[in-house]
């Protein structure tokens, strides 16, 4: 087994630029400097036409029309800005938001903050496969919500919402739908009105677009309002001030538009690569779990529990495979993974975590080699567990009385 | 996180790793932590009758910090007689690894396991005497 060197197992953390994105934007750092809203000359319109162009790409990929796209920061923005902007606008009418206890900390902390400002948030709990269950979301609807706040695509267990379910159920109370699809651009097939989707949050940077740029879906028909969050000149509609980047939006526009024309022969490949190192690790190694619904998710992400083995000591083990640990034992609470918690995962088992991520430029090659070092280190550890060594004799580890430090 | 070369080769080459017959009179064995916390350890010694440890086993589930910790203690145990591996302090173990103050748990995890392998000796013992 020939050693790679440090290969990036890691796409939900986010992407490398993708060469192509690059080459579209990098007019825009030289040539292209006009401001896009400067109206009155030659330079603003050049610069000014790139971003519709962006504009456009963005909208196609979710069946929008271009009007209905606002560029922001990222992702954390639009997700702020659809939270605290719809409340803030329709708060007098409506003060409940339904949402659910594994999404990203940006909605729950926005959620959070809306609830000291005297909105009532309700927490959807999640099923053991980590998707929410539509009867609760249909239990928890009052005449008083006003939004319901479910990702997509979630960051760290990769399992995917109902959305087009869930959808229809807001759109038959008159509720608004915003859905935070960071990590489902370009890894499910998005239609905002077949979906019956208000409003949705999109990051540049897990799209292999740079850091620094997002972009939030703003239904017009039937209209959603907003409150602006950052005061100014008035771009983006009123609803996002501030001078644009037209070479971050430029690279959104292209990741986009590689993945209008790509996804499906992409997602081909992952689909290989996971299979791959899922039937190469399960082969060799008994006791390993799959954490969220084995078939509603996307082929990019394997969030594996390794049982008897600690997540960051197989990660010290697998030191040239950057991937990432659901068990947080380097921070200093020392909890392990909220999301894992809420799906029921014993503790224990959320501290023998990893997830790995493919992406674009995986090779078959780097899977096969991470697979490889991944079970001969399990096995490793294994053999230095005693845990694994009282599974072997039988033992049962939930038996016996653990003094908790 | 830069862990010290110590600590690696502890992790990557651990000394001592295995297990005793946990009945055998002239065994105690120490298991300590909890899995729910992500670590667990098992830290076996074999005195002679002089009350020399003479040989000591591990096995731990935790981070590399932990395996790190047992294995080094393994070391230092080995020859000592139950009054001075008794007296080995938590933080002799911390500065020899340089464990930076989040892994610091570790190491009283591993003070903790061998005291409670030389009570368990020591309980064993009495009884037959």
């Amino acid at each position: 087994m020939q050693k790679i060197k440090n290969i990036y197992f890691d796409y939900q953390a986010t992407t490398p630029v993708d060469p192509r994105v690059l080459k579209k934007m990098m007019p825009y750092f030289g040539e292209i400097y006009g401001n896009p809203h400067s109206r009155n000359h030659a330079f603003g319109w050049e610069a000014e036409e790139g971003v519709e162009v962006a504009r456009e790409q963005v909208a196609k990929i979710i069946n929008a029309n271009p009007k209905e796209i606002i560029f922001t920061s990222g992702a954390t923005e639009s997700n702020n800005l659809a939270l605290k902007g719809v409340s803030e606008f329709y708060g007098d009418k409506k003060n409940h938001i339904i949402t659910c206890v594994t999404e990203h900390k940006c909605v729950l902390e926005s959620c959070r903050h809306l609830s000291g400002k005297g909105f009532e948030i309700t927490y959807l709990p999640v099923q053991s496969d980590g998707l929410i269950n539509l009867s609760e979301l249909k239990k928890s609807i009052t005449d008083k919500t006003l939004m319901v706040s479910i990702m997509g695509v979630h960051n760290e267990i990769g399992v995917i919402q109902p959305l087009e379910e869930i959808g229809n159920i807001c759109r038959s109370k008159d509720i608004f739908f915003h859905t935070d699809c960071a990590q489902a651009i370009g890894k499910i097939p998005l239609d905002v009105n077949k979906m019956n989707i208000d409003l949705m949050s999109i990051s540049g940077h897990k799209i292999y677009a740079p850091k620094g740029v997002g972009a939030l879906y703003i239904r017009r028909k039937p209209r959603v309002r907003i409150s602006s969050m950052i005061s100014g000149g008035g771009q983006e509609r009123g609803m996002r001030s501030g001078t644009l980047s037209p070479a971050l939006c430029v690279g959104l526009g292209e990741a986009c538009n590689i993945y209008f024309n790509e996804m499906e022969k992409e997602n081909k490949m992952l689909i290989k690569y996971k299979d791959m190192m899922l039937e190469g690790i399960r082969k060799s190694c008994p006791d390993v779990y799959l954490n969220g619904s084995e078939h509603s998710r996307v082929p990019g992400n394997l969030n594996l529990s390794f049982a008897y083995v600690e997540g960051e000591s197989l990660m010290m083990g697998i030191k040239d495979l950057a991937v990432s640990s659901g068990s947080a034992c380097t921070s200093a609470s020392l909890e392990p993974s909220y999301v894992l918690k809420a799906l029921g995962v014993e503790e224990e088992l959320a501290h023998t975590s990893l997830r790995i991520g493919f992406g674009r430029f995986t090779t078959e090659n780097e899977v096969k080699y991470a697979t490889d070092i991944i079970v001969k280190e399990v096995k490793r550890l294994r053999e230095l567990s005693p845990l694994w060594e009282m599974a072997q004799e039988g033992v049962d580890i939930s038996k016996i009385k653990w003094a908790h430090h | 996180m830069a862990y010290s070369k110590e600590l690696l080769d502890h992790y990557e080459n651990p000394k001592n790793v295995g297990s005793m017959d946990k009945e055998s009179e002239q065994v105690g064995t120490g298991l300590v932590g909890a899995p729910a916390c992500g670590d667990v350890m098992k830290l076996q010694i074999k005195v002679n009758n002089k009350g020399v440890i003479e040989d000591a086993k591990f096995k731990t589930f935790g981070c590399g910090s932990a395996i790190a910790s047992s294995s080094l203690i393994t070391e230092w145990v080995k020859g000592k007689n139950l009054d001075e591996a008794h007296s080995i302090k938590n933080t002799e173990i911390a500065n020899h690894l340089a464990l930076p103050p989040v892994k610091i748990h570790c190491s009283i995890l591993a003070e903790d396991a061998i005291k409670a392998a030389i009570d368990d000796y020591k309980k064993k013992n009495r009884k037959n005497r």
